[in-house]
């Protein structure tokens, strides 16, 4: 692997390129043409215009972008997170060129993608999934959910990521929803096959990082919280989880590995689980997996002391591990906070516009991902994503007190920013006590 | 004629995604000489040559409107390419091209395709006009936006 297309933006692409070059590889962004003049496409040793500034038309191209690859000398293509990074369709395309795709074998992708085999293949392995199964008629969901209990959810097969599920209260609300979900399924999803899960109403949302060679190996690099979120967006991330026992801690992590081994999983990949808060001990039920490097990423980074972009970018091209379970210490307690442009009093929607003032703090122990600089454009048709604060403390007291700390000294002009929910949530009691739910913020915000 | 940092940048890109192996290039004052795959690439400014003008420090500004012609001031407009592919100048390889410097072109006169994994998408000028020069090269690939060809409004 000599030369790597990152057709992705902001942070991300920029944390790629670190990675590239730490590794000796050259890389070429593809940028839309709004992102023409972004960091990532001033650091990288070339940049291509993939298509205009809708994503449609730049970034969500499987064709250009392998064509971008090719002529532009690339042997590898490493989509980042977002856009086509968990897309089968690139990752075929990318391989039936020869070219090396960064990320997890094509066959693990598919899996991944279909909710209802993933959680087939959690059962094998002896994972525990919630009660339910695939529904495809009223009568058929009206007896599973019976015997489940409401409230319940219905999943779309093809969905993920807090796409697809409604939330689902009794008898007649499933028998008015089962079929207005399957043919919404059908359209977002080209795949109508909808499902039924018990709902757990005091949730935890815990992920483990898992890394396999193509050699056989897989381990595991902790877990991550990623509880603080608002619809289904993550928000606050931390590293190790707080709050949980160390036996549900050492199953979760073996569970994920289990499920990793059971689906021949390869390259970088985070299992998702819930866990039942109201439970004595830590009941957690798989949830799903993410073929992709994730955004809050750096906060396993931070604890184990390990490159995860590089580590995608070696086992890609075919190298082993180098490393082994035993090998994988964790150090300190690190938590990540999303700086977001969006606008808190107008029910955070996102905020486009010319940074007039960009300012991000730099202290011991905080690392600070950001695609922007002062005078940089926010463009409307992409995330709202503007920085990732990182700390990394001794204990998980003193990365909070590090992140607000950090926070303080954030200062953006020109566009609104999410800055005082962030400041809210990390000096909230409630989080310091690691006594908070998925649905926390939003209440904590009302 | 001075190379500028631009200049060798583009002509080791052209060389990197050719099937060439080794190039060599004098100009009044200046020689270059690149080989592929490990050999010692040098750039030479010959006695006395002029220096190499330095890279622009801000990036150059986008097209404002890509996909279409656009109008300078002296008549001419640029005809840029509506998406990124390889560039081709003709129907297929040996056959006469599209368009040459000279022709006459209406909005709905084919000038090229471009080729994105093997779909071939016909290109209209969008103007009317007289070609005045072929700026893309063939079977090279084209970025979305980039200047494909000039035209002589009437």
């Amino acid at each position: 692997m000599k030369r790597v297309l990152i057709p992705n933006r902001g942070e991300i692409a920029l944390r790629i390129i670190r990675a590239c070059r730490e590794l000796g590889l050259e890389c070429v962004v593809g940028a839309s043409q709004a992102d023409r003049d972004g960091l990532a496409a001033r650091q990288a040793d070339r940049v291509v215009v993939l298509g205009p500034g809708p994503a449609g038309e730049s970034y969500l191209r499987d064709d250009i972008v392998v064509q971008a690859a090719l002529g532009t000398g690339c042997d590898a293509i490493h989509p980042g997170y977002g856009f086509l990074s968990e897309s089968v369709r690139l990752a075929a395309r990318t391989r039936e060129h020869g070219l090396v795709f960064v990320g997890p074998p094509t066959e693990a992708m598919a899996l991944a993608g279909d909710k209802l085999a993933a959680r087939a293949q959690a059962e094998s392995a002896g994972v525990p999934v919630l009660r339910g199964g695939e529904v495809t008629g009223a009568d058929q969901a009206r007896e599973l959910a019976g015997q489940i209990g409401y409230p319940v959810l219905v999943k779309a097969a093809g969905g993920g990521g807090g796409r697809g599920i409604k939330r689902v209260r009794d008898e007649p609300e499933l028998e008015a929803l089962v079929g207005l979900a399957r043919s919404e399924a059908g359209a977002a999803f080209a795949d109508d096959r909808v499902y039924i899960e018990r709902l757990i109403e005091s949730a935890r949302h815990v992920e483990v990082q898992i890394a396999g060679d193509g050699h056989g190996a897989v381990v595991q690099l902790g877990e991550r919280d990623c509880t603080v979120q608002r619809r289904y967006q993550k928000v606050i991330e931390e590293a190790p989880a707080p709050a949980l026992s160390e036996l549900a801690r050492g199953r979760l992590r073996e569970a994920a590995v289990a499920f990793a081994r059971q689906i021949g999983y390869q390259n970088l990949g985070t299992v998702e689980f819930v866990i039942d808060a109201d439970s004595d001990s830590d009941e957690f039920f798989f949830l799903e997996v993410n073929c992709r490097i994730q955004v809050e990423h750096p906060v396993t980074e931070a604890v184990t002391g390990r490159d995860l972009v590089a580590l995608q970018l070696q086992i890609a091209d075919g190298r082993r591990l180098g490393f082994d379970q035993d090998d994988v210490a964790l150090s300190g307690h690190a938590v990540e906070c999303r700086l977001n442009a969006e606008d808190v009093t107008r029910g955070f929607m996102p905020t486009p516009g010319t940074l007039s003032l960009f300012s991000l703090p730099e202290r011991p122990r905080l690392r600070v991902d950001s695609g922007f600089f002062t005078g940089t454009v926010v463009p409307p048709y992409y995330d709202s994503l503007l920085a990732k604060l990182i700390a990394h403390g001794e204990d998980r007291e003193q990365a909070i007190e590090i992140l607000l700390d950090a926070l303080e000294d954030v200062d953006v002009e020109g566009v609104e920013t999410n800055r005082a929910v962030l400041i809210g949530a990390l000096g909230h009691p409630d989080f310091a006590a690691a006594n908070v739910t998925t649905d926390w913020l939003e209440r904590a915000l009302r | 004629m001075a190379l500028s940092h631009d200049d060798v940048r583009e002509i080791l890109r052209i060389i990197d995604e050719s099937e060439l192996d080794e190039l060599s290039i004098e100009t009044e004052g200046f020689s270059l000489r690149v080989r592929k795959g490990g050999g010692v690439a040098q750039a030479e400014p010959a006695q006395s040559a002029p220096t190499a003008r330095a890279a622009p420090a801000s990036p150059q500004p986008q097209p404002e409107s890509v996909a279409a012609p656009s109008q300078a001031d002296d008549g001419l407009v640029t005809i840029t390419s509506p998406m990124l592919g390889t560039f081709y100048r003709a129907e297929s390889p040996g056959a006469t091209p599209f368009v040459e410097v000279g022709a006459e072109v209406q909005p709905d006169t084919i000038v090229c395709i471009i080729e994105v994994m093997k779909m071939m998408n016909s290109v209209p000028a969008g103007v009317s006009g007289t070609v005045t020069e072929v700026c893309g090269a063939n079977g090279r690939l084209v970025e979305y936006g980039e200047p494909l060809f000039t035209v002589r409004q009437p």
